[in-house]
Parts: C-alpha cells; structure tokens; sequence
C-alpha cells in the first residue's frame, strides 16, 4: 500500500427530511488494494460508496476530510465531479438489467464513457469499447456490441457493466453488490474477471456486499459497518478471528456447506454496539 | 401430518405453434414423507416451475403429480389448499400493502369456514415467533424477516401436509437469513411437514434437506443426498460444476 487513493475522515450523512444519520463518522483510507465492505441491509454500505461519488441529492454529506488522490472532493462544482465520475472514480452497480439503458444498444453505452472524456472519434471509441468487451471475456464483442440490454444475459450484462466502468482508466471502482443478482457458477466468473482487471492496471477497489464469502475471497481488507458505523475493520483472510461480536455473529449465522445442521446461532442485537465506534 | 410426493414426467410448455417453449422436459422425482427436498440450479432452470405445476398455480401441465397417492388434479380446490401451501421469494411483493396481517391471516379462515378465527390466528402468528400485537400492523411496518414470518404464518394457518418453499430466504440478510431456517427446522420437527424448497444457495441445502436435486435447462441431471456437498459426490458434468463453484466460493477447499 504506497499510495493512498481515497481518505476517508469522520464522514457523516444525512438523507433529506431524516432526523437521523445514516452514516455517523465513518474513517478509512485506501491505497492499491482491494477493501470490503459489508454490513447488512440499511447499514449504510451503499450510502458510504455513493457520497464518494456524490450521487446523494438532498443529502446532507459533511466530513473532516473527503480526499480522493489531490481532490477534495467535497470542495468540487458538479461540473468538475462531471470529470471525475466515470473517468477517474466509477461505479459497478448491482443490477445490469436496470443499470443499462433498455433502448440503446449495449456497445454505444459502453462508448460513451470514452467519447464523453476523451477527444477522439467514433471510430475510436468504438475500437476500445470492442477491445474492453473482449477483456471482459465476452465472445463475439462485435456482435454483442450492437445487441440492446434485453438480448443479453444477466452475467453477460454484469460483465457488460465491468467493461463500460473500467474503459476510461479510472483509479478508483467501486463495486456495490456486483454479483448478487448472479448465479453462483457464473458470479465466480464475473468476479475473477473484475478481480484480474483491478490486478493488472492496479486500480483501487472498493467491494460492497452483505456477502461474507465474497468478500473473504475476493479482498484484502474488510471494514465491518453496523448501524452506519464501522464496528471492525480486519484483513480479509483473519475474518474468522474477528473480535467484534457482532461480526462473529454474522459468521456464525451463516449456514456452511458441510456443517452441523444445528440450529443456526442468531444475532443478539446489543443497544451498545450503536454508540461505540472504531 | 406429513404427505409424500411423486413428480412423474411432468412437463410443460408455454406458448403455441411454431413459438412454443418447452420449458420443463420431463421432471421426475419423488419426496418421502416427512422429508426436506431441495431443487437447486441456475436461474431459467425450471425450479420455480416445478413448485407452480406442484400447486397448480400453473395447471396446464402434462404428466403426474401424486400427493400421497393421490393425483393432485383428483383433490378438490378446497382440499388442495389444506394439503400444501407455497411460501414465495420476495417478502416485499407477495403481501398486500394495504392488508393488514390480520386480513391476510383472516382470508384462508373465511374462504375454508373454519371456526376459531382469533385463536388460530394468534396461534399461527406465536408459531413463527412474532407476538400477537402484530396481528394489527401493515407490511410497512415490518421488516424484511418479519414479513417472510408472516408470509409463512399466512401459510401455516390453514395446517398443510407439504409446504413449498420458493427462495424463502435469498431477499435477506444471513442474520434474518438464520432466524427463518431456524424456525423452518422447528416447525418441521415439531410438526413433521414435508417440504420442497427451491433455492440456489448450496450451503442453506447441505443445511436443510436431506436430499436434493439439480436441474438444468428443465431437467433433472442428478439426485443427490446432501452429504454429497462437501465432498463432491455428484456424478454428472454439471452437477460437478455447480457444487465445485459452491466450494470454491464459500472458501472450502
């Protein structure tokens, strides 16, 4: 971890007309690596990844520090975050089948990041969209570039998505239950592909999933959010030594293949692990 | 209190002409009494179809479906709806937004003429571990969990033999995911119900059933007891796959 591309200091949030805060002072920093976050359902896993690219309007986002790379980007216009998004930070959203515009076709949306950021002509930014799509490990890239979303599988758009968010170059992807929606054969696909991508151009990673698996696989370090706090933050291969009990209790309220079929332990929810932070 | 099951060749088209899709081939199968059956596989793969043919949400389908010996076209409405009941996926969108829990637990009580409305529905919704002061909230006053609860309290409270379990659990998170597998055990042992649960989650099978089977493009490939999970055991090609991608994925190597 040499250099540090996103640091993250006391962020808070606060949707519009909430008298509470999702997020309630949430600090990490991230270099090269690959960093998890998990948490369940209204954790505020998602809200964190979105107020990184600012997608929160009428939220309220304050933060001692928000700096990505030399920006700070709380300090930004919405026209220069215009030339972030999706050039230098983007985003894998969770479902392609309503993540990709139905009525254009597949190869033009994935284009467009290029012509929007690039001076270049069509010709051109057809050539690297064809180019990325066969780095996503899709056959026949021609042809699936003049196919509409409808034509295509959902693995198919999952890796659609992939190629569209990684063909600017960014430094930063953000990945927000990216195979949750996939079938577990094709899932495992879908993600040595972004893992192998993330890899070689060295881009910073962050993974959102309520999935203890994926993220013990496919990340170096994990954060544990409950209740819009990070309770935990640990590398990824000591999970199963976590301290939190909260985070023992997700573990253990996992079934496992080859398990005992014993009742499965539940989470006792303790009114403390509210206020205590990191 | 339990029923058994034999699927024999069921299989179904949708559409006509020169467009028909023949979605389910010719599905076999057979369910002990008193025991949990698990249909695994990709997503197009039929599973949820074999529960819709199985209840007759879907009817027009060719082949044998036997409850207990019985053919599931012979059984009356009115006596199918107390053998077996369905628990769906999303705890979201299969309960009415604007019925009340005590509405929608009402409704099979009227529609069967049964007496002792109040006390099977306090019943029913105790069984699944909510306190009766639910009886009077709306869905959105519930969370995920607690709506799945209701959902199988709704389908509880007419006591059938067999219960289909589409996804009960895949729209939540593995806490809520823990307390619903928890008290689909219990209910199973206190009560000895037989059930047939669609899931594409290997570990929730190698928890839950005894045996399962995985289909592909419409058919069964292999029946297998769950044990076979954790080491493997499956025999055809696909079958290998999909229980190696589990493995891999859950980190057990």
């Amino acid at each position: 971890m040499e250099k540090t591309i996103l640091d993250v200091r006391n962020l808070r949030i606060r949707y519009g007309g909430s008298p509470v805060e999702a997020v309630r002072g949430v600090s990490f920093t991230l270099g090269r690596e690959r960093l998890g976050i998990v948490g369940e359902s209204g954790s505020g896993k998602s809200t964190v990844g979105r107020a990184m690219l600012r997608l929160l309007p009428g939220a309220t986002i304050t933060a001692d520090m928000l700096r990505f790379e030399e920006t700070d980007l709380l300090a930004l216009s919405e026209k220069e975050m215009l030339k972030v998004r999706g050039r230098r930070m983007s985003m894998i959203l969770q479902d392609p089948k309503f993540s990709l515009n139905p009525i254009r076709r597949v190869g033009d949306q994935v284009a467009e990041t290029y012509l929007r950021h690039f001076q270049c002509s069509r010709r051109e930014a057809h050539d690297k969209a064809v180019a990325m799509l066969e780095a996503v490990k899709i056959r026949d890239p021609e042809r699936v570039f003049r196919q509409y979303p409808h034509e295509i599988s959902g693995g198919m758009g999952q890796r659609v998505m992939i190629a569209m968010m990684l063909l600017a170059d960014p430094d930063l992807v953000i990945a927000d239950e990216p195979t949750s929606a996939l079938d577990v054969t094709v899932r495992l696909q879908v993600l040595n592909i972004l893992d192998g991508l993330v890899r070689d151009r060295g881009i910073g990673l962050i993974m959102i999933s309520h999935d203890l698996n994926l993220v013990r696989n496919f990340c170096d370090r994990v954060l544990i959010m409950y209740a819009g706090k990070v309770v935990e933050t640990l590398k990824a291969s000591d999970l199963d030594h976590a301290q939190h009990p909260y985070t023992q209790g997700l573990l253990a309220a996992q079934p496992r293949i080859g398990g005992t079929r014993q009742p499965l332990a539940v989470l006792d929810r303790k009114p403390e692990w509210l206020e205590e932070s990191l | 209190m339990s029923v058994s099951v034999d699927v024999c060749d069921l299989s179904i088209s949708f559409g006509s002409g020169a467009t028909a899709v023949k979605v389910l081939p010719g599905v076999s199968f057979s369910v002990r009494s008193g025991e949990c059956f698990g249909l695994v596989g990709e997503s197009g793969s039929g599973k949820s179809t074999v529960l819709r043919c199985v209840s007759m949400l879907t009817d027009f389908w060719k082949g044998e479906v036997m409850i207990d010996g019985r053919s599931v076209r012979d059984l009356p409405l009115i006596e199918r709806c107390r053998t077996l009941q369905m628990v769906f996926q999303d705890p979201y969108g299969s309960l009415h937004p604007r019925q009340s829990v005590r509405t929608v637990l009402n409704e099979p009580l009227v529609i069967h003429k049964l007496g002792d409305r109040e006390e099977r529905m306090r019943r029913a919704i105790t069984d699944v571990g909510l306190p009766v002061s639910f009886l009077d909230r709306f869905p959105h006053q519930l969370s995920g969990g607690q709506r799945q609860r209701v959902a199988i309290a709704r389908a509880l409270i007419l006591e059938p033999s067999l219960l289909l379990l589409d996804e009960p659990t895949s729209a939540l998170d593995v806490s809520v995911q823990a307390e619903i597998l928890n008290l689909l055990q219990r209910l199973r042992a206190e009560r000895g119900f037989t059930y047939i649960m669609v899931t594409h989650d290997l570990a929730v099978v190698d928890h839950m059933c005894d045996r399962f089977a995985v289909m592909l493009r419409g058919e069964v490939t292999e029946i297998l007891p769950h044990e076979a999970i954790a080491t493997n055991g499956a025999t055809h090609p696909y079958a290998r796959e999909l229980i190696g991608a589990s493995l891999e994925y859950e980190g057990v190597r």
